[in-house]
């Protein structure tokens, strides 16, 4: 109602400087909410997208979950086999067109075989371990992360044959070797084979840019003592939330392992839950101190203007009015407060996301703070600070409005 | 002639730790066009009795009916609306809305009824506030105007919704003798003018004398009546 609008106003006004107090609460806490909520909705999206982009979504190795059923669980009624695991296959993925031909068949995505075998690389006199992964350049261009992070060459100079290889820049640089320079691979069967480095990339992730080493997958057959073997099978969806589903088809049917990013990645993401609630915890607190500021503010109001409720009170008001005339003081000044919030916290998102810096030290490289833009922060700091000053508001409006005008007309002089 | 206000055995007791009977025992009956003077000493419950006729407080025993409609069922919100259409108050002091000019705060009951545009709410504010002889203050906030003129707005703003009571406590009380003599003069053209029903305490036994009815507290009940119509 227009009217109560009009007396709420007065109300306020009449309290400038303490009006402007609450409202610089509500706006420093709906400011620095919406700023931390970018920075860590930030930070969270740009950790699950690295994950989705380095990572195959679906992984299918030549491990089986689960041991064979035994004969003897078919034959006695009880029976208790302890020590036993899966069988590790040397040959890897066991018919492994079959199982290919069937993925291209339905898949919603790429996919791309490879043959990933533990070995040694030398280059005079110097050793890094790897593991030298035996792909197919054209399909492994469609799948991998790499693809982009090429200093020098590309996946398509192994097409061409020959005994190539192409390394991290880190393992290069440690081994100090370059483009064009001939490096040894061992693997774990004890075969050497040399290789002439045509490309070097580098991806910002320690672990891959010193560890990894591909080669043409016949080359790495023929490294491990392996015809014709591929023991992973690489799986990039359009859709990279179908991971768990698809996943569980692969494997039901092949019956390798086939995991998930998500997967690979739960304890990560329950962390980052976790996280969220913390987040969302540490935004209550501030709106709740915002909201004592309210409260405060109201409170002295329906106690300097116990006068003005009793002879509104005389005049026809009901209590529903004058619970509604400072619940909605509560609430205007909640609303300034977010207002000056949005400003601030745009500001302080804003100036965030100008700083930079280098690290290289925890394996990702970073130059920028992630900050993520989302109107959804501003409506949910609003919403709670609105929500707490309309709390904060109500306290202090149901007393006032309880109050019977009679004792305060009686005792006025 | 239609009674306005009806009370039977009227009390209205205080629950303290020694109970404080602030009215006892009132049976009366008040209609259209009355102007009652509520008399007595100090503390006889004169102002307590007004606050029961205007539906402030609740007696603890005894029924009060207004326009025939018995108040004790009412809700909160049915009796603030009775407050608002069918009476008016003013008391010893002002109790004008401090923020608010002299017409806007007779304008608020206007408004809280929104029964009129707000055009017709500010020339009806108007014309009550100039026939009350304060055309040049319209815009002046409380703290502008003297204690006669305050008395005066809220007199106004008693009228505001046109209700056919007006309860006053002590109304000149706080007044000098010339402006307490302007304020009763506007009272008593309420009724003979208007045509509305005042009931006004009053400690000045002059000024009772010139009103139509007069009834006398003391401790809380009646112990004297005179002028009461025929018929009640
Ligand atoms: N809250 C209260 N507690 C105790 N006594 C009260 C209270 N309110 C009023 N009284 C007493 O009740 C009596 C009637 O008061 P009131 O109606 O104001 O009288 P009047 O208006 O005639 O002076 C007085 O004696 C007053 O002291
Ligand atoms: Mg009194």
């Amino acid at each position: 109602m227009h009217l109560i609008l009009d007396i709420a106003w007065t109300h306020i006004a009449g309290r400038g400087r303490q009006t402007f107090v609450a409202i610089v609460g509500v706006a420093v806490g709906v400011g620095f909410s919406i700023a931390m909520a970018a920075l860590m909705q930030g930070g969270q999206d740009d950790f699950v997208r690295q994950l989705v982009d380095t990572m195959p979504h679906v992984e299918v190795s030549d491990e089986q979950r689960s041991a064979r059923r035994q004969p003897a669980e078919d034959v006695f009624e009880v029976a208790a086999i302890s020590g036993l695991r899966p069988r590790d296959d040397r040959r890897g993925i066991i018919n492994p067109t079959a199982a290919q031909s069937w993925l291209e068949e339905w898949m919603p995505g790429r996919f791309a075989a490879r043959l990933n075998a533990e070995g040694v690389i030398r280059y005079s006199g110097r050793e890094v371990g790897a593991v030298v992964i035996g792909i197919d350049p054209e399909r492994e261009e469609s799948v991998s992360p790499i693809v982009e992070d090429f200093r020098e060459g590309s996946f398509a100079a192994l097409t061409a044959g020959g005994n190539n290889v192409v390394i991290g820049d880190t393992m290069a640089s440690r081994l100090g070797a370059g483009l064009g320079d001939t490096i040894t691979a061992v693997s774990s069967e004890g075969l050497t084979r040399n290789f002439k480095i045509v490309g070097l990339f580098h991806t910002g992730t320690t672990a891959r840019d010193e560890g990894e080493a591909y080669v043409l997958q016949k080359n790495a057959q023929i490294l491990s003592n392996r015809p014709n073997a591929i023991n992973r099978i690489s799986i990039k969806l359009d859709d990279p939330n179908a991971a768990p589903a698809i996943a569980r088809r692969v494997e039901a049917e092949l019956g390798y392992k086939a995991v998930a990013w998500q997967e690979a990645n739960e304890s990560i993401l329950e962390a980052l839950v976790v996280r969220n609630i913390i987040m969302y915890t540490v935004v209550a607190a501030i709106m709740l101190v915002a909201g004592f500021g309210i409260f405060n503010i109201i409170s002295t109001i329906t106690h300097e203007k116990a006068r003005d409720i009793a002879i509104m009170k005389s005049l026809g008001f009901s209590e529903a009015d004058m619970r509604r005339l400072f619940v909605l003081e509560g609430v205007a000044i909640g609303g300034a407060g977010s207002l000056l919030g949005w400003a601030l916290g745009f500001s302080i998102t804003y100036a965030l996301s100008l700083v930079h810096f280098e690290i290289a030290a925890t394996g990702q490289e970073m130059t920028r703070l992630p900050i993520a833009w989302s109107a959804l922060h501003y409506l949910i700091a609003t919403a709670s600070a609105l929500g707490s000053a309309a709390i904060a508001g109500y306290l202090p409006a149901r007393r006032a409005a309880h109050l019977n005008p009679v004792d305060i007309i009686r005792g006025a002089t | 002639m239609t009674s306005l206000i009806e009370t039977t055995d009227l009390t209205r007791i205080l629950h303290e730790a020694v109970p404080v009977t602030l009215v006892r025992d009132v049976t009366l009956s008040i209609g259209e066009r009355e102007f009652v003077a509520v008399t007595g000493p100090s503390g006889s419950g004169k102002s307590s009795l007004l606050y029961l006729l205007g539906l402030l407080d609740r007696p603890t025993a005894g029924t009060l009916k207004i326009r025939g409609r018995d108040a004790e069922p009412m809700s909160e919100k049915e009796r603030a609306v009775t407050r608002l259409t069918n009476i008016g108050f003013v008391f010893q002091f002002h109790f004008l809305l401090p923020e608010f000019t002299a017409r806007e705060n007779v304008e608020i009951p206007m408004r809280k009824l929104a029964r009129l545009t707000r055009a017709e709410m500010r020339e009806r504010a108007t014309g009550l506030l100039s026939s009350l002889g304060l055309e040049d203050h319209l815009h002046k906030r409380p703290d502008q105007l003297s204690g006669g003129q305050r008395q005066r707005v809220a007199v106004a703003r008693a009228l505001a919704n046109d209700p056919p009571l007006i309860l006053a406590d002590e109304p000149t009380g706080s007044l000098d003798s010339k402006s307490s003599e302007q304020v009763f003069a506007i009272l008593e053209a309420l009724v003979n003018e208007r045509g509305k029903t005042v009931v006004a305490v009053t400690h000045d036994l002059d000024m009772a004398a010139r009103m139509h009815r007069r009834i006398h507290l003391v401790d809380g009940r009646i112990s004297e009546e005179e002028g009461a119509k025929p018929g009640f």
